[in-house]
């Protein structure tokens, strides 16, 4: 067996002070197995005493090389692993894929799957800041929140679980519109959501918005400003939080989101507490998209009619020759897309999530890269902790909500 | 070609000798490679593009001129409108100027893309494998590098086929 290689302290000589080199600070290792860092990231920190004078964060555990996957797979075969990365918005996963291809195939969804996409993405969206609100104040010693947030991800889960079978990795969103229809009983439970979870957020900031202890331990932590957030590339609450009401669903919709009325919620302190409160009434926000969308949900199909890259509904197999052959050569080629590159995007709970797709018009996704939003957060979280305590930093590496399979892929 | 793109494309490709190309209404500058933290500081300071939305890489393997391209997608806040940039770059061990002057989110991002591709770039303040071990050998992302199976021997091409196998101890 080889010695594992690891990087010296040498190497990371730009990182640390010259403090670090004659023993005046302490260089520790935080992670990557520690409950707090949210998956596997390992934080390594030069320390005065309890204060961060440098924090380099060390990624790459989950790198799984989903991009090099995806790379020797079809269209249709590669989309399963895309909920695989941030597994907390798995619908947006799929979502962003599917707008690629879409662009790059010219296809069409219908409106009625577009609007079950709205809702599903929205829906996603609540349960991963429900999450977020469960395990981030739990990281400052809040545990009773958790208990009760993952109550209520619990039904929206068993939304996804009713539409496609699986809880979290659903596949449901697929190029041109969706796997099936959604069954009767969804309409039902996502409106039980909408009159439950209003009541129930009220009873979370019971328990947090004013809780001294809560505002001991949140308010002036990790700030940064807007200049900083654009020029690192920072995205989504973490941004809006600064007093910059950017958010890609207002700026470059997608699945005809611009029809339906909601506001950006913005707060100007860039501290912890901003990024608590702008993602406290993004969840009220989305339930109102949720509620616009479900009362003007058209009829309709749910998948764009193109048979040379949209699977033919299994009713027509039976009866025609064509989508039988369609569904054959579907099923063994797939679909040649045009040669050209495209890049879509989509707002995700963290920040923009992007996909560049490019085609050599073979069947299979020539190159295709995710430009995540929890890179970038993580690669500002030095900006965000220096001249902070440790136990600071665990609050702020929760308050970014970074995913790790988001972050490696 | 969107009338708020307009203006940079066309200082771009006249000052640079750009090659501008659309698909599905996404406008793509080809730029030579080593002006490219010139055209991104055109970009940022004149036109609005405040961010760099994203940095990667594309392996035309097996061809060698050009065998990468740089790809840089650029984003404007202002005008919300993306712009691609594309650099070729030349052989197999190419190397191109940082972006991290002009956007210093591109540090990590150049990272990756060193991990994975293996373009090396020039005065990068950190180069250091992002997603791979630190003793990783080869550069996985690129066309020529295996997903990971290994070869079927058979009686007839079984040393044939030993011979290019990754000989030493692991």
């Amino acid at each position: 067996m080889r010695e594992i290689q690891e990087f010296t302290l040498e190497d990371l000589r730009t990182h640390l002070s010259p403090r670090a080199f004659t023993g005046e600070t302490v260089v520790l290792n935080m992670g990557p197995q520690h409950p707090s860092t949210h998956g596997v990231l390992r934080v390594i920190l030069e320390l005065d005493g309890e204060v961060i004078v440098n924090c380099i964060p060390d990624v790459g555990f989950l790198h799984t090389g989903i991009e090099k996957n995806m790379e020797a797979k079809t269209y249709q075969k590669a989309e399963v692993l895309t909920d695989r990365m941030d597994y907390m918005y798995a619908m947006g996963n799929i979502l962003v894929y599917c707008l690629a291809v879409e662009k790059l195939t010219g296809l069409k969804p219908p409106p009625r799957a577009d609007a079950i996409r709205v809702i599903l993405t929205e829906l996603s969206r609540i349960q991963s800041h429900l999450l977020w609100l469960g395990t981030s104040p739990m990281d400052l010693g809040a545990v009773s929140t958790f208990l009760y947030t993952m109550r209520e991800r619990e039904m929206i889960l068993d939304v996804f679980e009713l539409v496609s079978g699986a809880r979290m990795m659903t596949t449901y969103i697929r190029p041109g519109g969706l796997w099936r229809d959604v069954p009767a009983e969804f309409e039902g439970l996502v409106r039980e959501i909408l009159k439950v979870l209003p009541r129930r957020m009220l009873e979370y900031e019971a328990l947090l918005t004013k809780n001294p202890l809560y505002l001991d331990r949140t308010k002036g932590i990790g700030k940064i400003d807007t200049k900083t957030c654009l020029a690192w590339n920072v995205t989504g609450p973490t941004l809006r939080a600064t007093g910059m009401a950017h958010d890609v669903r207002k700026a470059n919709p997608y699945c005809g989101i611009e029809q339906y009325d909601f506001d950006i919620p913005t707060h100007t302190d860039g501290d912890i507490y901003a990024r608590y409160l702008v993602r406290l009434e993004e969840m009220r926000q989305s339930m109102r998209i949720i509620e616009q969308a479900l009362n003007k949900l058209p009829y309709g199909p749910i998948r764009d009619n193109n048979y040379k890259i949209v699977p033919p509904p299994r009713s027509e197999i039976g009866v025609s020759m064509e989508a039988l052959i369609h569904h054959f050569k579907l099923w063994t080629e797939g679909f040649t897309p045009p040669v050209g590159s495209v890049y879509a995007t989509i707002e995700s709970p963290r920040g923009e999530m992007g996909v560049f797709l490019e085609s050599n018009g073979t069947p299979k996704p020539y190159r295709i890269h995710y430009r995540t939003p929890s890179l970038p957060l993580l690669q500002a979280l030095p900006l965000m902790a220096k001249g902070h305590l440790v136990a600071d930093l665990i609050g702020i590496i929760g308050s970014i909500d970074i995913v790790l399979g988001d972050c490696d892929r | 070609m969107n009338e708020l793109l307009k203006p940079a494309v066309e200082k771009i490709s006249k000052k640079f000798n750009a090659k501008v190309s659309e698909f599905r209404d996404e406008v793509t500058l080809l730029i030579p490679p080593e002006e490219n933290t010139a055209v991104a500081a055109i970009l940022r300071d004149e036109f609005d593009f405040d961010m760099l939305s994203a940095l990667t890489a594309v392996d035309y393997y097996p061809q060698t001129t050009p065998r990468f391209h740089m790809v840089y997608i650029f984003y404007s806040t202002k005008n919300k409108v993306y712009l691609n940039v594309r650099a070729p770059l030349n052989g197999n061990e190419p190397s191109i100027k940082t972006m991290e002057t002009v956007y210093p989110s591109a540090n990590w991002r150049e990272r990756e893309v060193w991990d994975l591709f293996g373009i090396k770039f020039e005065s990068h303040s950190d180069l250091r494998r992002i997603m791979m071990p630190p003793d990783w050998v080869g550069h996985p992302l690129r066309k020529d590098y295996p997903l990971g199976w290994e070869e079927v021997q058979f009686t007839f091409n079984f040393d044939e086929i030993d011979a290019r196998k990754p000989k030493g101890e692991i």
